[in-house]
């Protein structure tokens, strides 16, 4: 099959490419970028560990092909902390003991992100229902809720 | 697993799409939101030698009336339609059947014209069109056909579309601004398939009802009407009683699938909770 190229920001830095079509965006970000924190694990869109942002929307990278995100902006967990500082959602789920084994930390982070790009004072079952569209098979999801809402509040003080 | 290798074709209109959808014949696969066609490629169950991305096809993805109808784009996502003013004025069903529909990386993907395509029977979507008698536009490159819901959705992920045919668009008669509605499921999880789902819309003159429509979803290879027990509920004092029994015919006239997480008697009495909870919220909202 031929290879298709694409063009692609991600995490504000362009990269070009040319790749076979059926290159899964997340190993398009692992192989080809070398982004590890994109995670992959049931791809078929189920566990959610492989949640990126495209275009600003929370997106499975395992059922997005990457050639599909041709002229699109990505935004994977690496974007997110700045000059080695974590951001304040990284912060809230260090203290709030979000995380257990981490395998799904990325995407939750991802998906926390885009809520909080919508609505920064999102109410408890919004965090709820967006938390619940990956899995965690550690933490019970209690702690990541509290991070989020913790995050919530750190951005809130940070901003007066 | 990685899905097989395959031709990708993006067309730039939907003229290109049907051409190249006539050319690869029975080979090609149309590529929406990919929420559905991608995990089974992943997982091999499908293999297509070409696929056609037909996302950047403009206009496909248009929400809008057009007369009695309100008419959305086979590539309009969940998400837009979800939030949409416009759904929820003229087809406050689908409004009320998007809270149970997958999660928000899901929905902002996946499209009216792929769930539709797909027929998953335990989707809500499928039950929503055939609760409210609408209408699947399919174009091929030799022209279009109308399909009434209830003739598309034929077995288990199985539709009338023909080799070389898509959806184009989806026409959904407008709600009466006096008709009441109610969607109703029971899934293992939020987000997750319906192991039982009822949508009903109903219409009340005077207290008796004049108009009555409820769909089930979930139970057997595809979404259907309960005819009987629209019939029951015709010309009759919509009262408590009354639903109750619609209730109790809903149980026994449901031929449910055992499933995983979900066995038959247990689809019987969902589908018995479901009606009676969807018929008594539809009611409230009658005008």
């Amino acid at each position: 099959m031929s290879a298709v190229k694409v063009n692609v920001r991600v995490n504000g830095t362009a990269y070009a490419r040319e790749i076979e079509p059926r290159m899964l965006l997340c190993d398009f970000l692992r192989e080809e970028l070398e982004l590890k924190g994109t995670h992959i694990g049931c791809e078929h869109g189920v566990c959610g560990v492989c949640t990126v942002l495209v275009d600003g929307e929370s997106t499975r990278a395992c059922l997005l092909f990457a050639v599909q995100a041709d002229g699109a902006e990505v935004r994977t967990v690496e974007s997110l902390a700045k000059d080695g500082q974590l951001s304040p959602l990284q912060q809230a789920f260090r203290e709030n003991h979000g995380l257990q084994c981490g395998f799904c930390t990325p995407a939750m982070l991802m998906v926390a992100t885009e809520l909080l790009e919508h609505d920064p004072d999102p109410s408890l079952e919004d965090i709820r229902e967006a938390v619940s569209s990956n899995l965690c098979r550690c933490t019970g999801y209690f702690n990541i809720v509290d991070a989020v809402r913790t995050a919530v509040a750190m951005i809130k003080e940070g901003k007066q | 697993m990685k899905p097989a290798a395959f031709e990708y074709v993006r067309p730039g209109s939907l003229n290109e799409a049907l051409q190249a959808l006539s050319r690869h014949a029975g080979n090609a696969k149309i590529l929406a939101g990919g929420q559905s066609l991608v995990p089974m490629m992943n997982l091999r169950m499908l293999h297509p030698a070409v696929i056609i991305d037909i996302n950047r096809v403009p206009g496909l993805d248009a929400i809008r009336t057009d007369g009695d109808a309100l008419v959305v784009g086979a590539l309009a996502r969940h998400s837009t339609l979800r939030d949409s003013p416009i759904v929820a004025k003229h087809c406050p069903l689908m409004r009320e059947a998007y809270r149970y529909v997958a999660h928000k990386p899901i929905r902002n993907r996946g499209t009216l014209g792929g769930n539709i395509s797909h027929a998953d029977p335990a989707s809500e979507m499928p039950a929503v069109l055939v609760a409210t008698d609408a209408t699947i536009v399919v174009k091929s490159a030799k022209g279009e056909r109308k399909i009434a819901a209830a003739n598309f959705f034929i077995g288990l992920m199985q539709t009338a579309l023909q080799t070389g045919e898509m959806v184009t668009e989806i026409r959904i008669p407008i709600a009466p601004a006096n008709q009441g509605w109610a969607f109703e499921e029971a899934a293992n999880r939020k987000g997750d398939f319906a192991m039982a789902a009822i949508g009903a819309t109903l219409t009340l003159t005077g207290g008796v009802c004049s108009q009555a429509a409820v769909a089930v979803a979930g139970m057997s290879d595809r979404a259907t009407r309960l005819s009987a027990l629209e019939a029951l509920l015709e010309r009759k004092p919509l009262d408590d009683d009354l639903i109750m029994r619609a209730a109790v015919l809903a149980k026994s006239s449901v031929k449910p699938d055992s499933s995983y997480h979900a066995d038959v008697d247990f689809k019987r009495d969902l589908a018995e909770a479901l009606t009676e909870r969807a018929l008594k919220n539809a009611r409230a909202r009658c005008k």
